[in-house]
């Protein structure tokens, strides 16, 4: 007998890399990058983290008192949308999931149009003119299947000799899908200017995560792709923007696509229509809002004299009063005209289907519904 | 003017475009050093390189989903799936995206992009290879779907998806690739979509078809011809958005059609021409219009594909049937 095996391949000896800077008390726990000691620059970080908060505090308000239909609440996993929002340049192209608001908000999203979104109205997803929202691409319901839309975009911007990256985001139950792995597999065989985030909330609706996958972590999924793969405390502002931009600085300098995990916990139901007391334990949110991303990054700006008890009244006044405002704006929004679900179908309305919107145009009051 | 078979055709409607607009290209599985497995791009790696002429690893999902991300950015995307039953995984792409980002976003994102492939059965080909899918395609929102029955016709009708604004569906007749010749200029002249063709003028019944169906269907009028009735064919080209006045004016003239389709009958397109003749043209007929379609089966396996596809036996016999209800 001999042994018949003609080789071995080594294929699975890796490290996942986990980035923290701050601990979840917001304590340090290695030395902050630049951006986080700058004084200006680690309050605009909160700024935008705390009026995600609040806005996501005033959606869900909103759809309670039935004035909003189903919302998905970002409760928990803010940091990952404002280190998104701060890591892409102007030109890049965010392509989000459902629960990126805060990166939305930074690109130029109207509060008011994620309302609509979720109210039902699809000039919430038109993305106003003159900001890098407006080329970005709209939220995306069903799971995972805009993650390859970045392999196309990426390849254009290659084919045009562009120097702008793409950056898709998804949560952990995303990366059980084909779709998905189709864009892992592929992203590094034109080493594309790609940066995908997987926001590992440790939930899918009522899946956990570690019931998703046999892998140890989402991140080696992209190893097996050829990514650049690696974990980040997705609470930690300061460790997941400095990852971010780590990775957009690779894909912008050619030096090919990224699979970040942010590591985070989903606070709120999956959306208003869920109730997650039904499969996780209260006492596993009560100790995940130990780690509550809001709360930690505020002890770090206020252990370094960036932050006081009169700027927090003062941003919770001002951002409650945003929030406000944007609903205010979203209930007083005139309804688009019944015959605009038309307006945007095709280029222009092919003759055959005219008679469809003159029918809907002249048939009068509209019956049904709430 | 060069004779070209329907393929050749397709690969001079290609490289014509490729030349004419620098920001299209082409994707999909094999098309690049090999050609595509019909040879639909031959030739188009040399003259145009491995960026725009793009070797896709073996993932149809990405081939239509990398469609939609090059389309919204400037970039005329034309895929090609390798055959119509594996086009399945692209439909979520289509019909959750494709034909929604202009809509979802009030006209800021747009996918004028094509997704080619080859249609119907016939060629003996293995499982999975001979699907007919326009109707599952038709259903679809926001999408124009696409059937040419001749080389010429594909030529143009190719360029004219391709310019188009909107995302295309282009079901090529496998069947008929190489089956005959015909005259083709390279004028670089599309050809009108969301129309039909009157593909021969007649006075006694009106035979309405598309794709490979089309064949059949001239052979069928040729042999009525003999017996004395003159069939007009129309050849639908464009399957949605339906041309429903062409077929409406043609049967005003003969108050006669039967309707030929390779794809399943139940809920198929042929359905959907017989319900707008119902609605719209019953005054003007004779008798019933009559289908001739696919069995409500699965495509089957090379050795009994022919029970399955329509020919002219089956069209003759309905043909008869009507004029035994409504004699000349």
């Amino acid at each position: 007998m001999h042994d018949p095996s003609a080789a071995t391949t080594k294929v699975a000896s890796f490290d996942v890399f986990l980035t923290r800077y701050l601990n979840p008390d917001g304590s340090l726990s290695a030395d902050p990058p630049a951006f986080a000691k700058d004084r200006e620059q680690a309050r605009a970080m909160y700024e935008l983290m705390l009026r995600t908060r609040l806005f996501d505090k005033k959606a869900v308000a909103l759809q309670r008192t039935g004035q909003l239909g189903t919302y998905a609440a970002v409760l928990g996993q803010e940091a990952i949308g404002v280190a998104i929002g701060h890591a892409l340049a102007a030109d890049d192209i965010f392509i989000p999931a459902y629960r990126e608001y805060a990166a939305q908000f930074a690109r130029g999203v109207p509060m008011q149009a994620i309302l609509q979104y979720w109210g039902g109205d699809e000039r919430g997803m038109a993305y106003p003119e003159g900001t890098p929202s407006h080329h970005d691409f709209p939220l995306s319901v069903p799971i995972a299947t805009h993650v390859p839309h970045a392999i196309g975009v990426a390849y254009a911007i290659k084919l045009k000799q562009e120097r702008r990256v793409v950056l898709a985001s998804c949560g952990d139950g995303a990366t059980s899908k084909g779709d998905w792995y189709e864009a892992i597999s592929s992203a590094r065989v034109w080493n594309l200017p790609i940066v995908f985030v997987v926001s590992n909330n440790g939930w899918a609706i009522s899946m956990p995560s570690h019931r998703q996958t046999g892998a140890g972590t989402f991140a080696q999924k992209g190893l097996a792709g050829g990514l650049h793969s690696e974990q980040v405390d997705g609470n930690d502002v300061i460790a997941t923007r400095a990852v971010l931009e780590a990775a957009v600085d690779r894909a912008r300098n050619g030096e090919g696509p990224s699979l970040i995990e942010a590591l985070t916990y989903r606070l709120h139901d999956h959306t208003t229509a869920d109730d997650a007391r039904r499969y996780r334990p209260e006492a596993e949110v009560a100790a995940a809002w130990e780690r509550c991303p809001v709360k930690r990054y505020k002890a770090y700006l206020e252990a370094a004299g960036f932050w006081s008890a009169d700027d927090e009244a003062a941003l919770i006044a001002a951002g409650t009063a945003a929030a406000e405002a944007a609903a205010q704006a979203f209930v007083a929004t005139p309804p688009q005209a019944p015959e605009a679900i038309f307006d945007h179908l095709y280029a222009t309305l092919p003759k055959s289907m005219e008679w469809q919107r003159e029918e809907v145009r002249n048939r009068g009051p509209i019956s049904g519904g709430h | 003017m060069a004779d070209l078979t329907l393929i050749e055709a397709i690969n001079l409607a290609l490289a014509s475009e490729m030349r004419r607009d620098p920001s299209m290209v082409v994707l999909g599985e094999d098309i690049g050093r090999n050609g595509g497995v019909f040879r639909a791009t031959l030739g188009l790696l040399d003259e145009f390189g491995a960026d725009r002429v793009i070797d896709t690893p073996l993932a149809e999902t990405l081939v239509a989903a990398m469609a939609i991300g090059l389309s919204t950015q400037g970039i005329r995307a034309v895929a090609e799936i390798q055959f119509s039953g594996f086009m399945y995984p692209c439909v979520d792409q289509v019909v959750n995206h494709a034909t929604r980002y202009r809509n979802r976003t009030r006209g800021r994102l747009s996918c004028p992009m094509v997704i080619r492939a080859p249609n119907g059965g016939g060629i003996h080909a293995p499982e999975h290879h001979s699907e007919s899918l326009e109707t599952t395609f038709a259903h679809m929102p926001g999408l124009r779907v696409v059937a040419p029955s001749s080389p010429a016709r594909a030529y143009g009708l190719l360029l004219a998806a391709i310019r188009d604004p909107d995302p295309v569906i282009f079901l090529e007749p496998t069947r008929l690739y190489r089956l005959f010749k015909q005259p083709v200029d390279d004028s670089g002249e599309a050809l009108p979509l969301d129309t039909c063709f009157i593909d021969r003028s007649g006075a006694d019944i009106t035979l309405v078809s598309w794709g490979a169906m089309m064949h059949d269907t001239r052979i069928a009028a040729d042999q009525l011809a003999d017996e004395g009735i003159s069939a007009e064919i129309i050849d639908v080209a464009t399957i949605k958005p339906l041309d429903l006045d062409t077929i409406l004016e043609s049967v005003a003239k003969t108050g006669r059609c039967v309707i030929i389709s390779e794809s399943a009958r139940a809920g198929g397109w042929a359905s959907e021409i017989a319900a707008g003749l119902a609605e719209h043209g019953l005054l003007s007929l004779f008798a019933p219009v009559m289908r001739v379609a696919g069995y409500d089966t699965p495509m089957p396996l090379a050795k009994q594909e022919r029970v399955y596809i329509p020919d002219v036996h089956r069209i003759l016999h309905e043909v008869r049937k009507v004029f035994e209800l409504a004699p000349k």
